[in-house]
């Protein structure tokens, strides 16, 4: 383990109920890198960042963040060291409205957004502050959920699939977004399907297949390795 | 700068959101400071006790999506203990009232830290598990006096003055209670406590995610629901002289569901108004005797088929307002 690395994970196994999902799942992410996860639909790439973020309920292995291991502790703990998760589905609390939900999350550690931070970033939002959360398009759920969660002052990012489903210009923005956060020093955790999107903000990239590494790929190499990540990922 | 901006705009934003529910309290408020002047006080009086007794177990599910099916537990030991206290101990009403609430906040922190571990059904039916053990411990203890409950509870002077025996003493201190026991809910629904809650109960793996300790939020809002609906109970003894098993029974847990879902489950209001029709019922009912229960029932089904978001759920629809 390399003493620069913010998160490093070994040997992780995770279950769900009686089906095993990660089998000794195996990676780190460096202080201040963009690191991606890429894979096939269900081969358990969501299930590392649920398990990172302590929401699988049986799950073994060593996950150390900052030095500290976590795997035992319970989500709420692990978000109170400084780990934040933004689901795919965006978790967005449906019955508060914009402004409330950035007020919501709790400040883990000092260096957190402001509101007016968060609206600096993401100009949208602050048009929609007194919607519900339900009345939001796609886009402005997933910068709400980012936001949100750069309100805790939280140092890594655990981002499930940010861009699935959005609109082009969009992505684009969230990948500017993504960009900024990685020169203001934040560590991000990203999974996602759309590997250019990935190859443009990301350092490097592991390939996960059923539930295990399988590779790493530099992303300053993955123009010459774009064989066998069409292979990897199927398309 | 940024925080002072943050204050203005909630601020802001709230007073917009929150005025018709201030004017909808003013005009709760006002219903029942001149009630007593047309309608019966006794009668208004136990209304104000089974609004707030609903009032605190709609904190409970309607915020905290924790549905207790042992309510009367705390209803009826805050009911016991003040009757207690006041008759055997000489307690004035005021530290009667205190002390039988104080008994079900601890038995809410109690049966709380016992049941917040599980949801859903789990928990109605650990909630209503540890009412039944209730009840039966007051059939038993020799205090209660058992199938008679405790008689004659005496009203006493409040702070020593104003004696409660006079029928407008009594109905202004109930009347303050319950009003006061409403803001506080008001309050703590609109608090930043209230927004976790709420929180919670739409997605608890996300709330817990963000870093809360859900369970600890629960807990607090368990404790706090069972602490109002103690005093509810106290303040009940009170009005009657009498602390009775009814209080603890299940269907009095029963009926606090009926009266929320009736009223509105989740709405500000919703709760003090079923609690007005289910009373009203049972008092205006009374000569067709245990056919007041068959038409509850009715009722009950009627509205879950009908107009499911309760009397004021569907009022607030109406107008495009929550109240």
């Amino acid at each position: 383990m390399s003493e620069a690395a913010l998160l490093s994970v070994a040997g992780l196994n995770a279950w769900y109920g009686e089906s095993h999902v990660l089998h000794g799942v195996e990676f780190e992410v460096p202080r201040g890198e963009v690191v991606t996860l890429l894979g096939r639909n269900g081969v358990g790439k969501t299930t590392t960042l649920k398990a990172i973020m302590g929401m699988v309920a049986r799950r073994e292995g060593s996950i150390r963040f900052d030095g500290t291991q976590i795997i035992a502790l319970p989500s709420d703990r692990i978000a109170r060291l400084g780990v934040a998760f933004c689901p795919e589905e965006r978790g967005v609390f449906a019955s508060l409205n914009v402004y409330e939900n950035l007020l919501l999350p709790p400040e883990v550690r000092p260096g957190g957004l402001t509101v007016e931070q968060v609206f600096e970033l993401f100009p949208n939002l602050k048009e929609r502050l007194a919607s519900q959360g339900t009345k939001l398009s796609g886009g402005e759920q997933q910068m709400l959920a980012i936001g949100r969660i750069l309100r805790t002052g939280a140092r890594l990012l655990l981002l499930d699939e940010p861009t699935e489903g959005l609109a082009p210009v969009i992505v684009q923005q969230i990948g500017h977004i993504i960009s900024r956060l990685k020169a203001e020093g934040f560590t991000i955790l990203l999974v996602e399907q759309n590997f250019r999107f990935a190859s443009r903000v990301a350092d490097r990239h592991y390939v996960m297949e059923s539930g295990r590494m399988v590779d790493m790929i530099p992303n300053a190499e993955l123009e010459s390795n774009l064989e066998k990540v069409h292979e990897y990922l199927g398309v | 700068m940024s925080v002072v901006h943050e204050l203005a705009t909630s601020a802001a934003s709230r007073a917009e959101g929150l005025a018709h529910q201030r004017i909808a309290t003013v005009v709760m408020i006002a219903f029942f400071a001149l009630a007593p002047l047309v309608a019966y006080p006794v009668f208004l009086m136990k209304v104000m006790c089974f609004a707030l007794f609903a009032c605190a177990f709609n904190l409970l599910i309607g915020y905290g999506g924790l549905l207790s099916f042992g309510h009367a537990m705390f209803l009826g030991t805050a009911g016991y203990a003040s009757a207690h206290a006041a008759k055997v101990w000489g307690f004035p009403p005021e530290f009667a009232i205190l002390f039988g609430t104080a008994c079900s906040a601890l038995l809410g922190l109690v049966t709380g830290l016992l049941a917040i571990r599980r949801q859903g059904i789990y928990f109605a039916m650990i909630t209503l598990a540890l009412a039944q053990m209730m009840y039966f411990f007051y059939l038993q203890a020799p205090f209660t006096g058992g199938e008679d409950g405790i008689q004659a509870v005496p009203r006493g002077k409040l702070f020593g003055v104003l004696d409660l025996n006079n029928a407008w003493a009594m109905y202004s201190l109930v009347f303050a209670v319950f009003v006061g026991g409403f803001l506080l809910i008001h309050r703590a629904v609109h608090s930043p406590f209230g927004q976790v809650l709420k929180a919670i109960r739409e997605n608890e793996p996300r709330a817990l995610s963000l870093g809360y300790d859900v369970n600890r939020y629960k807990l607090l809002a368990y404790m706090l629901s069972a602490t109002l609906a103690g005093l509810a109970g106290a303040t009940k003894v009170l009005v009657f002289e009498l602390a009775s098993l009814t209080d603890v029974h299940w269907t009095m847990s029963g009926e606090v569901v009926l009266m929320v879902l009736l009223g509105g489950l989740g709405t500000v209001f919703g709760p003090v108004v079923g609690a007005l029709i289910i009373i009203s019922m049972e008092n205006y009912l009374a000569q067709i005797g245990s056919w007041v229960t068959v038409v509850q029932g009715a009722i009950f089904v009627i509205c879950v088929l009908t107009f499911r978001r309760g009397v004021i759920g569907e009022l607030g629809r109406l107008i495009g307002k929550p109240l």
